[in-house]
């Protein structure tokens, strides 16, 4: 290889570095604004421009109840939503990986439907049904909402993680006896656990963090996503980017020490 | 169980069952309602009609909006191929050159999802702010204008979107480049390519399904998005998600609505096909995610 090959590919190589460190940047600085400002004093309504540093929208995180209550809702809906897409959403992922049958392919592609179709969409749609049965709008119906847009992440992370699956060791299990309710149990359960828990915590997240099919199916109910949209204009409390902050930290922190006992548990196998 | 045991072919039915119920009951459904919606005509005081003379809605809903539909397309696309610069770089040094810090650096791609969406693009105003760490040094410099702001532009829309949506460009992107047999590329060079010839003639082709199901999954919440142009943007940069959400939550003109977001569904649906005949289904489903 000449010597101009040699430094151009070396140049190059920098060059993908530095891209990539700056897309990364790209990406963070955005989240950095959000936990700087939850150590902002602003001064009059609007925290958009850094002022002084203090603590007391930490120590104040309880202020204001109509916030507190937004997050507890958006709390709660997450949680409910989260048992029952990824319930549901693994059981389809199950039927669709391991079974062959009539239709399999349309209803993959059925299934993936909803994630080709606008937040916009899915929200508005499901008002139109609402409104025309006139089903009083609230927390019941957020919570169809979130499942149905939950499903299908959990479906097609499912499936990802059950096409590695070794059958061989419920074939095992079986051989030695136990019947296919302790089968599923005792082998098949702990070994996707670490999927479920990982669509789980997509669908908490998901959940926790929509506005737009939220915004749409609320009507007077107020989430986190939504308290934050009325406020736009009057100057969001600077105990929201506090709240924010702590999801924050909260998620990277489970999604950390879930890695860390996968890998325990992946240095303890002989 | 004894039924399941007599008949086998019931379990993945059963299994299926809540699922696909969940959905028919609260995708297929609301779309047929949307559609039907669509149709009507009448106000919410005074009750709503069907009828299909009302195809109307179609065409007087394009004639009224089309300005916002072609800028919802043109926003989206500018975005997407954004999207594309930032995202193919990256997800080429997390596969090919990152080594331990792979699983780190994946992690810090989607960490943007673990806080406030709102949150995060109202962030851009400070980022993007008159007097911001951005503005604020070239302005003191005098290397830009001091009335010139980036805030309630086009760009600033743009922008945004980009911001939100590149994770679902990365991954798919590193999906495929990771699944590259490296033996692929070291039989290229053994062959005398440079690395430039293997790069265009191995690795680029192989990760075109990435790159496909990227821009769609970028492209579709792009055009659709109301967030961006709200929070950063101007009235003159309304898209189409704008008007929907002013429609059915404000105005409540539900019919306009419905026909307006019953045409953005079709749309996409077309594009999401056209993909789907490039691509076949099996590939665009499992590399979603």
């Amino acid at each position: 290889m000449s010597l101009i090959r040699k430094i151009a590919a070396v140049a190059a190589s920098r060059f993908l570095t530095i891209y990539a460190s700056l897309a990364l940047l790209y990406l963070l600085l955005p989240i950095l604004t959000v936990a700087l400002f939850s150590f902002n004093d602003p001064i009059g309504r609007s925290n958009y421009s850094w002022a002084s540093f203090t603590f007391d929208n930490w120590l104040t995180l309880f202020r204001d109840p109509t916030l507190v209550s937004a997050v507890g809702i958006s709390l709660r809906i997450a949680l409910v939503s989260t048992i029952i897409a990824t319930t549901i959403g693994t059981l389809m992922a199950m039927a669709l990986v391991r079974y062959q049958f009539k239709f399999r392919k349309g209803i993959d592609l059925f299934i993936f439907l909803p994630l080709a179709t606008p937040e916009i969409v899915l929200g508005a749609s499901l008002l139109t049904l609402f409104v025309t049965l006139r089903i009083p709008l609230g927390e019941i119906t957020l919570i169809l909402a979130h499942v149905m847009f939950n499903v299908s992440y959990v479906v097609v992370t499912m499936k990802a993680r059950l096409a590695g699956f070794d059958m061989r060791l419920e074939e095992a299990a079986a051989d030695l006896g136990a019947t296919p309710w302790q089968t599923f149990w005792r082998v098949t359960f702990p070994l996707i656990l670490p999927g479920i828990a990982a669509s789980a915590v997509l669908a908490f997240g998901l959940s926790l963090d929509d506005f737009v099919i939220t915004r749409f199916n609320a009507g007077q109910v107020q989430t986190f996503p939504v308290y934050i949209y009325l406020k736009v204009q009057k100057g969001i409390p600077p105990q929201v980017n506090a709240f924010a902050t702590l999801f924050f930290v909260a998620t990277v922190s489970l999604v950390a020490i879930g890695a860390l006992l996968q890998r325990r548990r992946a240095n303890l196998k002989p | 169980m004894g039924l399941i045991r007599r008949h086998p072919a019931l379990v993945p039915l059963l299994l299926l069952a809540p699922g696909l119920t969940w959905l028919v009951s609260f995708y297929l459904a609301p779309n047929i309602q949307m559609f039907a919606s669509s149709f009507w005509s009448g106000t919410l005081e005074s009750g709503f009609s069907f009828s299909f003379s009302n195809w109307t809605n179609y065409t007087d809903a394009l004639s009224k909006y089309q300005q916002q539909y072609a800028r919802s397309i043109q926003y989206g696309f500018v975005a997407t191929l954004i999207c594309f610069a930032i995202a193919f770089p990256l997800a080429y040094f997390i596969a090919f050159k990152a080594g331990r810090a792979r699983s780190v650096l994946l992690f810090l791609v989607v960490a943007p999802f673990f806080t406030s969406y709102l949150l995060r693009t109202i962030g851009w105003r400070t980022i993007l702010g008159d007097d911001s760490i951005i503005l604020g040094p070239l302005k003191a410099a005098g290397l830009v204008d001091p009335a010139a702001r980036f805030l309630d532009t086009p760009f600033a829309v743009i922008a945004g979107i980009a911001y939100n949506f590149v994770p679902f460009m990365i991954l798919p992107i590193y999906v495929s480049l990771e699944k590259i047999d490296r033996r692929l590329l070291e039989a290229a060079q053994d062959l005398y390519a440079s690395s430039w010839g293997a790069f265009r003639r191995v690795t680029l082709p192989l990760a075109m399904p990435g790159i496909f199901a990227g821009s769609l999954l970028t492209f579709i919440p792009a055009i659709g998005d109301f967030i961006n142009a709200e929070l950063l943007g101007n009235p003159n940069t309304t898209m189409v998600g704008n008007v929907i959400q002013r429609q059915f939550l404000v105005d409540r003109d539900y019919p306009t609505a419905a026909a307006l977001s019953f045409m953005l569904m079709v749309l996409i649906l077309a594009g999401v096909a056209l993909y789907g005949r490039l691509l076949g289904t099996e590939e665009l489903t499992s590399k979603a995610i």
